[in-house]
């Protein structure tokens, strides 16, 4: 199998080429430009379509027209172009399109600066834009993931005709780790519902115009229905230590590389800790989780940023045990030294 | 065969389809377009074709925004089996 | 044979049945709309061309929002603004479709601009009507950005007022600007004549993308009559009365006869297509053999830091790779976060037996050092019994540190000896494996072509490596027994 050291960056471009994807809109923002980058390179030998946007809005609705052709497409940006794409997001979640966004996050609000953060979650997680919907976020945490987890991206987007979102920093995207390439595809069989420009697909239409209530109120049955089949049969996590941990630290994206080496060294000094990593955040492990407070094993939150995974966590567990808490904000990666000293007070705690 | 030809020109309104903006009236060369006394079912006023004068030019075709209200057949027109033509 | 018969065409639905109206044979369309006359000159051209089928509308939002109840087309409806960036997606994924913006003014010339302007720049192969009727009619009559100098509206009450609202945005004149545009006319539909000039520009725009020949755009100048408060008829009159003043009607511009009709083809490529052009490869990790080192080199964690320019990064890629080479775990990430700041450069390289954790070296059990400020911020990180490797030409202080071994080399000027300074990181890299043989020195040159994109320089990047490996090797023997 072919194999090659690279950044996260260039692994989520060939990932999403061997996965079909065959064209890229996007506008620079650091820290994804070097996707964007990639993608120029990447996409046109093979018959692919690669274009610069005037704006991260033109950029995502130039999505929302490629992907209603039926054609794996992708776009990529950073959190302050993810805001402005959120329009055309909920367009897409409204017409049932399966766009793949990735989202390079960094540090905010507003300008904040260009380094890592996890502060993007409430916003891609919970939908983003205006109405009912959610998307589906797959969450790696290594280049082998951002390659992964893009080929993912695309099969899920298109068996739910869901938006789907990468969700990563750009510290992830700029590690570089050994990956492991799976075959390419290159055969899709037709979406019924998409508009391919001939006679057998001109009757479908792309809308998210429900005008009449009930109907709008069907439409958002339908898709909460939707939801909760993907809650039920998608959930992926990483089970780091769990059969008897007695303290589980949940941590998804880069976070969970520092907290699988703290947990790694605590496990030598005889403590009884895990970790549980979301690999999708919708859906989240929220039985998994219920089950562990359930038992009453103690939880504790690491992420970066003001808690919004923890509030995940916190609903997930019912308030059945107390959910421990740290972050760093700001473009502040924990080091594994900081997680272990924190894990182990709240540990002693416990 | 027993073809149906369109003896003279002729313009057919849908009285049903206009909506009386009277864009067709105005256009006609031939001012054999009116406004009907009688309204339709949405109250509108709709235009009807006089009976006679129609140069089957087409401008009414054109002027009218729906694509369904009016229709404009030239004199020799093959109309197709089961089509019934009323003024 | 001459046409005998104007009915409606088989480009429309002969129901239409998405219009939730009882009523499936007319339009939702006010009395008097220019809408409609717009929906027929399109259809019209549709069908004589012969691309019912393969035609895509994009319907904006406006009152024709709802075009897609009556075209017997592909139907995509876009968010406000944005048909002509859907339109440019849907191009570009099936070329061979014919692809129609639909928009009015405020979607194409307010919030839309920035999308019309650029996919006009980008030359796409699409085809724009622009329906200006000076006003947002379907959300009740309100200001649009061509509503003329004094025009009142709900939301200019008193006239529009050039001060405050700005002036009516001529969409030809500022689209004529560019150069990519092919085809660009403002036509109007106040009377016979000119519904007839307006159905030919339509034909055109349609038989131009048939044709493959680049984007066109037809401005019609469009009666509102309800948002006017006019009757039909009088709108007519004041589209030639006051719009025509504003927005004068002309070919602004026509190359249509100066392009030879092309058709794009879109290529499937093939799985070796994909692979070749992503440039995987096998790798077999077999043949490069994992050596024997020291318990206490296994694992190891390195920080590589210097000045921007030493080609750290570089140093820290060749490990890496090497690593992989030999069927390591391996991770490496540059400087982050607060590390940037202080004019170092420097990367994190783990290589690991087990899966790695965090990929940062917060604790290195190697440095290696190539400027002193690298040498000074980072020593005092070095776990106990580390090594240290420093280039020994550019850095005039020793480590205070005596519980570490500590290797010095001046690498830059071996460097320099094999005639390029700049392969100072290459020679740190070759005395590290020398010294410690966490790997082999046969990977580590088989990892050149990856990392060196100039294929010349790869011979003196192998000598740098020999001769650090070299200095590496032997300097081990003599300093091991302090």
């Amino acid at each position: 199998m072919a194999k090659e050291l690279l950044k996260g960056n260039y692994a989520v471009v060939k990932g999403a080429i061997l996965a079909g994807c065959r064209l890229y809109f996007g506008y620079p923002i650091t820290p994804a430009s070097e996707i964007a980058e990639a993608a120029s390179f990447y996409f046109p030998p093979i018959g692919g379509t690669f274009i610069q946007a005037e704006s991260e809005v033109a950029a995502i609705n130039m999505l929302y027209g490629a992907v209603s052709g039926g054609i794996r497409s992708m776009t990529a940006s950073s959190s302050p172009g993810i805001s402005l794409k959120m329009e055309g997001v909920s367009y897409a979640a409204g017409a049932e399109l399966p766009i793949v966004v990735v989202d390079v996050v960094r540090g905010g609000p507003g300008l904040g600066n260009i380094a890592p953060e996890q502060s993007d979650y409430n916003q891609v997680v919970k939908g983003g834009g205006h109405g009912n919907y959610k998307n589906i976020v797959l969450a790696p945490n290594s280049a082998q993931e951002m390659c992964d987890l893009t080929m993912d991206a695309f099969d899920l987007a298109f068996k739910y005709r869901n938006p789907t979102f990468i969700l990563t920093d750009g510290f992830i995207g700029q590690m570089m780790e050994p990956v492991t390439y799976k075959e390419p595809r290159v055969r899709f069989p037709r979406e019924d519902w998409a508009v391919y420009g001939d006679k057998e697909s001109k009757r479908n239409l792309i809308s998210s115009i429900f005008l009449d209530p009930d109907e709008l109120e069907d439409h958002n049955q339908k898709l909460q229905k939707k939801y909760e089949i993907i809650q039920e049969t998608e959930v992926r996590y990483e089970d780091y230590y769990l059969d008897d941990a007695k303290f589980v630290i949940i941590a998804y994206g880069i976070v969970s590389r520092m907290v699988r080496s703290a947990v790694d060294q605590l496990r030598q000094k005889g403590l009884k800790v895990g970790m549980l990593r979301p690999i999708t955040l919708f859906p989240f492990p929220r039985k998994e989780i219920k089950e562990m407070a359930d038992h009453g094993t103690a939880l504790m939150v690491t992420e970066m940023s003001n808690g919004q995974l923890l509030e995940d966590v916190k609903l997930a567990a019912e308030f059945k045990v107390p959910v421990h808490f740290y972050n760093r904000m700001g473009g502040n990666v924990p080091s594994t030294e900081e997680l272990y000293e924190q894990i182990k007070i709240q540990y002693q705690k416990s | 065969m027993n073809q149906k030809i369109v003896e003279n020109h002729l313009t057919i309104i849908q009285p049903e389809i206009c909506k009386g903006c009277g864009l067709c009236i105005s256009a006609c060369p031939q001012n054999v377009l009116k406004f009907h006394d009688k309204f339709n079912s949405k109250g509108y006023h709709y235009a009807y074709y006089v009976g006679e004068g129609c140069t089957g030019c087409n401008v009414c075709f054109y002027a009218c925004p729906e694509p369904e209200a009016v229709i404009v057949y030239k004199k020799g027109h093959v109309l197709q089996e089961n089509e019934e033509v009323t003024i | 044979m001459a046409k005998t018969a104007w009915t409606k065409s088989d480009a429309f639905y002969n129901e239409y049945f998405r219009n939730p109206n009882p009523d499936k044979k007319s339009t939702h369309y006010c009395p008097g709309c220019g809408h409609g006359h717009v929906h027929k000159f399109l259809a019209e051209a549709f069908e004589d061309f012969g691309v019912v089928d393969q035609t895509i509308m994009i319907s904006p939002v406006g009152c024709s929002v709802f075009a897609y109840y009556y075209f017997d087309t592909g139907n995509i409806q876009a968010a406000h603004g944005r048909a002509a960036a859907v339109a440019t997606g849907i191009k570009r994924a099936h070329p061979h479709s014919i692809v129609v913006s639909y928009q009015g003014d405020g979607d194409l010339a307010a919030i839309g601009t920035a999308e019309l302007i650029h996919s006009a720049n980008r030359g796409e192969n699409i085809t724009v009507i622009f329906v200006n009727n000076a006003i947002y009619g379907m959300t009740g009559g309100q200001m649009a950005p061509t509503t003329l100098k004094g025009q009142k509206t709900t939301t200019s009450p008193r006239g529009r007022d050039p001060k405050n609202e700005g002036n009516p945005v001529k969409v030809c004149e500022m689209v004529n600007s560019l150069d990519a545009p092919v085809y660009l006319e403002r036509v109007s539909l106040h009377d016979v004549k000119h519904r007839a000039k307006a159905r030919m520009a339509i034909r055109k725009a349609i038989k131009n993308q048939v044709d493959g020949i680049g984007y066109s755009l037809v401005e019609v100048l469009s009666p509102c009559p309800s948002g006017w408060k006019m009757d039909p008829v009088d709108s007519m009159k004041w589209i030639e009365e006051e719009m025509t003043k504003v927005f004068p009607l002309e070919v602004f511009r026509d190359r249509s006869k100066e392009i030879e009709p092309s058709q794009e083809k879109k290529h499937i490529p093939t799985k070796d297509e994909i692979i070749t052009n992503l440039g995987l490869k096998e790798l077999h990790d077999e043949a490069f053999q994992k050596t024997q080192m020291a318990s206490h080199y296994k694992n190891p964690a390195i920080k590589a830091a210097g000045f921007g320019g030493q080609g750290i990064l570089l140093l820290g890629v060749g490990l890496a790779q090497a690593g992989m080479l030999e069927g390591y775990n391996v991770s490496w990430i540059p400087s982050y976060g607060p590390e940037m700041r202080g004019g170092t450069a420097n990367c994190h390289v783990h290589i690991s037996e087990k899966v790695v954790g965090s990929p940062i070296v917060s604790k290195p059990s190697v440095l290696l050092a190539m400027n002193r400020p690298s040498l000074e911020k980072f020593q005092k990180d070095v776990v106990k019994e580390g090594l240290i490797i420093y280039d020994s030409s550019l850095i005039d202080i020793k480590p205070d540190r005596d519980d570490v071994e500590i290797l010095d080399i001046p690498a830059t000027k071996i460097a320099d000896e094999l005639g390029n300074t700049r392969i100072a990181n290459m020679v740190i890299l070759g005395a590290l494996v020398g010294y410690t043989n966490i790997l082999n020195l046969k990977s580590l040159v088989a990892t050149l072509p990856y990392i060196i994109t100039r294929k010349r320089l790869i011979d003196v990047n192998k000598k740098a490596i020999e001769k650090g490996f070299e200095f590496g090797k032997n300097f081990q023997k003599k300093d091991l027994q302090n």
